[in-house]
């Protein structure tokens, strides 16, 4: 059992190795391009994504669609699209800090991180207890206020799992892009495969684990901080009857 | 002594580098279809060995209610691997070849079905449970004669995601040359081969809509009774 102890060891002396914390395929630059493409992807997506979703769900109309978003999402092999992205529309230039083929791999993770944000955003909406709402109209609310004041909080909770399911996802997919030569911490796995250096390798799936699990916990954090039960809205005046 | 006159290329869709070109499909014809092969025998395999563990496994968690949490912590822990890491990380195991990438995929696809097939023998409605041990059936054949019958829908359901994944996820084991269609679509990128890139693309799209029709049909066929309301 002594190969599992010194893969550990030969992990521990890379992470250790002065050499691989500087330069173009070090671990700050790879990192942070990582943690780069993972957030803008993910805000493109939330910025197309949940105005959608929020107007289908308020509507109740779309479901299909929705759900059936998710299901195309995962048919459509994410190597293909990048590559047919890159040849296609946005050429293989590098784009700011994201590397060769960077605005084709932001698109092509922005829209595997769709799929999540509208399904769950869309299940939040239209699982808002229907009494709730017709209460809300009742009292006199207007149609903005019935979406601001009572369905989006009502939903928040769900919402942000989407955003925090597809930010995840995100972050494992962005490997993918190092296949075609996009930059990124998948580097370190395919080169690790290529040049047969376990230790580069298992460092690579250290440092995406690790990013991972950041991103889960920042969620966990913002979910807990956004959408924890409200005080009654009577008590801070929030509610205001309309005329 | 170089010839003064430059060679006259042939101008065609190939020269071209059109992204839609039948000179392509016709004289590569015979490497699509390898690859097109290679990648339906990997999506196959892999599935099957997802369901060949997944059965025992989820009947594990349905008996011993302590295994449950375990097994189930377990496969959603894999799935949450990245494709590209978790076929890196076999390579140290399993070597650079096609084992890894068989291996890898099964893996994500046991925890489809492993869910899947505990939901659908978690339906099945307690009363016709007791009716069947009323009737005498033993175990094995409650089992197998009623209540995976009713499950199937729900087991059905995960093969086909299942499938449908796979047949995406295979392109990724391009990395090891095992990629089926996806060693083409690399190949295609890193020489900027459009109508490469097209037709594998396209071809991947369409076998695992080929598979989900498959699938759906084999259900239809096997669950008879589930139609009867729709048709009237």
């Amino acid at each position: 059992m002594s190969a599992p102890l010194s893969l550990v060891n030969d992990v521990t002396e890379w992470f250790r190795d002065g050499d691989h914390w500087h330069g173009a395929s070090g671990v700050p630059t790879l990192l942070g391009q990582h943690a780069l493409l993972t957030l803008v992807s993910t805000v493109i997506a939330m910025a197309v994504g949940l105005p959608l979703a929020v107007w289908l769900g308020h509507r109740g109309r779309g479901g299909t669609f929705a759900v059936n978003l998710s299901n195309i999402g995962r048919a459509v092999p994410i190597v293909a699209l990048l590559s047919l992205l890159s040849l296609g529309v946005f050429g293989t230039d590098p784009f700011g800090p994201f590397g060769r083929s960077g605005e084709a791999t932001l698109v092509t993770l922005a829209l595997f991180a769709l799929p999540p944000i509208v399904t769950n955003t869309y299940t939040g909406m239209a699982e808002v207890d229907r009494d709730v709402v017709e209460a809300a109209r009742g009292m006199g609310m207007r149609e903005r206020q019935v979406l601001t004041s009572v369905e989006l909080p009502l939903a928040l909770p769900v919402v942000l799992g989407g955003v925090r399911t597809a930010a995840v996802q995100v972050v494992s997919t962005a490997t993918l892009g190092a296949i075609l030569g996009t930059g990124g911490l998948g580097r370190y796995l395919i080169d690790g495969v290529a040049r047969g250096q376990n230790d580069r390798l298992f460092a690579g799936v250290v440092l995406v684990a690790g990013l991972a699990l950041l991103t889960e916990a920042a969620f966990a954090i913002a979910q807990r901080a956004l959408a924890s039960p409200r005080e009654p809205a009577g008590r801070r005046g929030r509610m205001t009857l309309s005329p | 002594v170089l010839p003064s006159v430059a060679p006259t290329s042939p101008e065609n869709c190939l020269t071209r580098n059109e992204w839609i070109c039948g000179r392509y499909y016709s004289s590569r014809a015979g490497d699509l279809t390898d690859a097109l092969v290679q990648h339906l025998e990997i999506v196959l395999s892999s599935v099957l060995l997802g369901l060949a563990v997944a059965v025992p496994l989820a009947l594990l968690a349905r008996r011993y209610r302590k295994l449950e949490g375990v097994i189930l912590g377990t496969t959603t822990a894999i799935y949450s691997i990245p494709s590209l890491a978790l076929f890196s990380l076999l390579v140290p195991v399993t070597g650079l070849g096609l084992t890894t990438v068989v291996i890898g995929l099964g893996l994500y696809s046991l925890t489809i079905l492993v869910r899947n097939i505990l939901e659908g023998l978690r339906a099945v409605p307690a009363d016709v449970r007791e009716s069947a041990l009323g009737m005498g059936y033993a175990a094995r054949r409650l089992l197998w004669r009623v209540e995976v019958p009713l499950a199937l829908p729900a087991i059905m359901a995960g093969l086909r995601v299942a499938t449908v994944s796979a047949v995406a996820l295979t392109t990724v084991g391009a990395i090891l040359d095992f990629g089926g269609l996806g060693d083409l679509l690399v190949d295609g990128t890193t020489t900027n081969f459009k109508a490469q890139v097209l037709a594998t693309s396209v071809l991947c799209v369409l076998l695992a809509v080929a598979l989900d029709l498959v699938l759906v049909t084999v259900q239809r066929l096997c669950t008879p009774w589930t139609r009867r309301q729709a048709v009237r």
